[in-house]
């Protein structure tokens, strides 16, 4: 997995609550059988009219915003566990999604993909996706070591909440595997002990 | 300390514990199917991992496989290759699929638990978010990403932090017409799509104690619908007799012991919850959703509701309904009976029983698909296929089909379906299809009118 520390990016606003992953990714792009190119279906039927040509009015259409911060609306991710989400926006070139909730299913396979989710107050949230489609120019700095996202050159900030052993995780590129493996010997006591039970 | 059902079950399946981090849980049936499973198979390949416990994996095809004609080889050809990768990937490591055709094929969530795979105190997960259907039986049953299929692969575990607990409680008799689908459509739409965030609900009350399994089923599949990674409702004697003889339960003397510890699952008498709703059976009626989130759901008598909402106005757009409207009357052109929420043989019973005698409306095109090979065998055991067709509805093949239209079974853009799945997510039938979520009886009688009306009316 790729290490995450700190991001300077621009971001793209996204003012939607109850995002689902069937719109991140619609289920008839689920048919491969690779985790690559997700990327171009990502909110595939936003992004794109009936006649494949573009949305204009779709965030990732316009010429105004880019970045690979994304700043999205209240419980983003819900709906199907589909980790092809995680990958579709992996893959199209986010590395950080914010938003004041995100579902559980969603933010464990953004983690285990090391797309960074960020959560942050309803109160901060509101005002930075009013700053960003306004001024489309302004940076923002991901420090996942201090848990901070803000403004660059502003005293506009907030604090978030990762799990230690998540965090530890990102910084040095580690996944679940890896510790799941080292566990092998307590794994096979656990299983002598209660399955023979 | 008294211990919640979630909480004996949970602490009963801890290997390790990291300090201030996630727990190692033990996973005692992992469910596997084509498209979550294909790139974890890859992972463990590229990192010349072994798959530990295969033969505590069961794999069946259910997302990706057509209604019709299953005997002829598939026509999408990324569908094909998807359901022989996973045969090979079967194949390749002594895991039991059943496929396509296969006696026991089916919904995943409707296939394991019917074959006796589940059963009361267990670990199950699944790449599937519904994958809470199976805590109808007193399991710690939820869905994962595909990384962690990959986790589960290698070590048969996963590394999680104890989610905090929920309890719902419904009380009192629940009216004519009201089905359990109704119970927790109207659940969700009290509490909205993220109440259950972070949490395992348990479902509580003599309105679940007086179920049947099936109903607790359709209840358990709901619960990631309001966010809550899985559902779980006690064990009890309706639980031992359903599982007694299956395929894959335990028999005789190990049955007996088993039921012994079943019995002491049960949340003691004052364990707390982080969480508690109660709600009332009696102001339960027949539901249906208006809008594009499971959470947006009214009574069928009622109106739509009149919010000042950017997200919800966008939602009524793309249903194209008006605010403070009633459905009742709207003209429907598609009906959809099936998926892991609605698709056991009490769905059919439940269908049948208002269909017979009736015609199915002209403008109608309905779907009646089983959710396994057995509900399948079942429904023209019992002579309701024999009603079906009698109305002219046609009972098509096991799958997953119309609820998320993976497959060819998708609706038209712009079109109403009334549909017994999970979930009215914009485009989740089809590109600008209209998903309405009801019961099978509601489904049923749109179906026979072609336009929905207030079943309680004609009930009384």
């Amino acid at each position: 997995m790729e290490k995450f520390t700190t991001l300077q990016s621009k971001a793209i606003p996204l003012a939607i609550e109850n995002i689902d992953t069937d719109q991140i990714i619609p289920a008839r792009f689920l048919k491969a059988t690779d985790r690559n190119g997700f990327g171009d279906n990502v909110f595939r039927d936003w992004r794109f009219n009936e006649d494949n040509s573009k949305n204009e009015d779709f965030t990732l259409n316009n010429p105004k915003y880019s970045g690979s911060i994304l700043v999205a609306g209240d419980n983003f991710g819900c709906g199907s566990s589909r980790e092809h989400a995680a990958w579709a926006l992996s893959d199209y070139g986010f590395k950080v999604i914010v938003s004041s909730f995100f579902a559980d299913i969603f933010k464990g396979n953004a983690l285990n993909n090391g797309l960074l989710p960020v959560q942050v107050s309803p109160e901060f949230l509101k005002v930075l996706l009013a700053e960003i489609t306004e001024k489309p120019e302004i940076k923002l700095e991901v420090n996942l070591e201090h848990q901070t996202i803000s403004v660059v050159d502003t005293s506009f900030k907030d604090a978030f909440e990762i799990d230690p052993y998540k965090k530890t995780c990102l910084i040095n590129g580690y996944d679940d595997i890896d510790y799941l493996l080292s566990k092998k010997t307590e794994i096979e006591a656990f299983e002598a002990k209660n399955l023979t039970k | 300390m008294k211990k919640t059902l979630f909480d004996k079950v949970w602490d009963a399946h801890v290997v390790d514990s990291i300090e201030n981090g996630p727990q190692v849980l033990y996973i005692d049936k992992h469910l596997i199917h084509e498209v979550t499973s294909p790139q974890a198979f890859n992972e463990l390949e590229k990192r010349r991992i072994p798959i530990f416990r295969p033969n505590q994996i069961v794999a069946t095809a259910d997302h990706n496989t057509p209604t019709e004609n299953q005997h002829l080889p598939i026509k999408d050809e990324n569908s094909r290759k998807q359901l022989e990768q996973l045969s090979n990937n079967c194949k390749k490591n002594n895991i039991t699929l059943y496929e396509l055709g296969h006696e026991y094929n089916g919904i995943v969530h409707v296939m394991a638990p019917e074959l006796g795979i589940t059963q009361p105190g267990m670990t199950i997960v699944c790449g599937d978010s519904h994958t809470s259907t199976h805590g109808a039986f007193g399991t710690i049953a939820f869905g994962i990403g595909t990384s962690q299929v990959a986790q589960v692969f290698a070590s048969q575990c996963l590394l999680l932090k104890k989610p905090k607990s929920l309890r719902v409680s419904v009380n009192g008799k629940l009216k004519k017409g009201v089905l359990p689908k109704d119970v927790i459509l109207y659940i969700i739409a009290k509490l909205g799509t993220n109440a259950g965030t972070g949490y395992f609900c348990e479902y509580a009350g003599d309105v679940f104690e007086n179920m049947s399994m099936e109903g607790r089923m359709t209840v358990c599949n709901m619960s990631i619908e309001m966010g809550a990674r899985g559902g779980m409702i006690a064990p009890d004697q309706t639980t031992f007799d359903y599982v007694k003889g299956k395929t894959f339960a335990p028999i005789g003397n190990d049955f007996d012991k088993k039921v012994n510890y079943w019995k002491t699952l049960p949340t003691d008498q004052g364990a707390t919850f982080d969480k508690e709703y109660f709600f009332d059976a009696e102001d339960i009626e027949p539901m249906v959703t208006y809008g594009t989130n499971p959470g947006m759901g009214i009574k069928v008598s009622e109106n739509i509701p009149e919010l000042n909402d950017a997200s919800f106005e966008k939602s009524l757009e793309y249903m194209d309904f008006k605010k403070g409207e009633s459905l009742v009357n709207k003209p429907i052109n598609f009906v959809f009976i099936g998926s892991c929420t609605n698709s056991r043989i009490e769905d059919f019973r439940v269908a049948a029983n208002y269909i017979k005698g009736k015609q199915k409306a002209d403008n109608v095109t309905a779907w009646l698909v089983p959710g396994s090979k057995q509900v399948e065998a079942q429904i023209i055991k019992e002579g309701l296929k024999t009603i079906f067709d009698a109305a002219g509805f046609k009972l098509r093949q096991p799958g997953c089909s119309a609820c998320l239209a993976m497959n060819d079974d998708k609706i038209p853009q712009g079109e109403y379906c009334v549909s017994t799945s999970n979930r009215n997510f914009e485009g989740r039938q089809g590109q600008g299809a209209r998903t309405i979520l009801a019961s099978p009886l509601v489904a049923a009688a749109t179906a026979v009118e072609g336009k929905i009306i207030d079943i309680t009316k004609q009930l009384n």
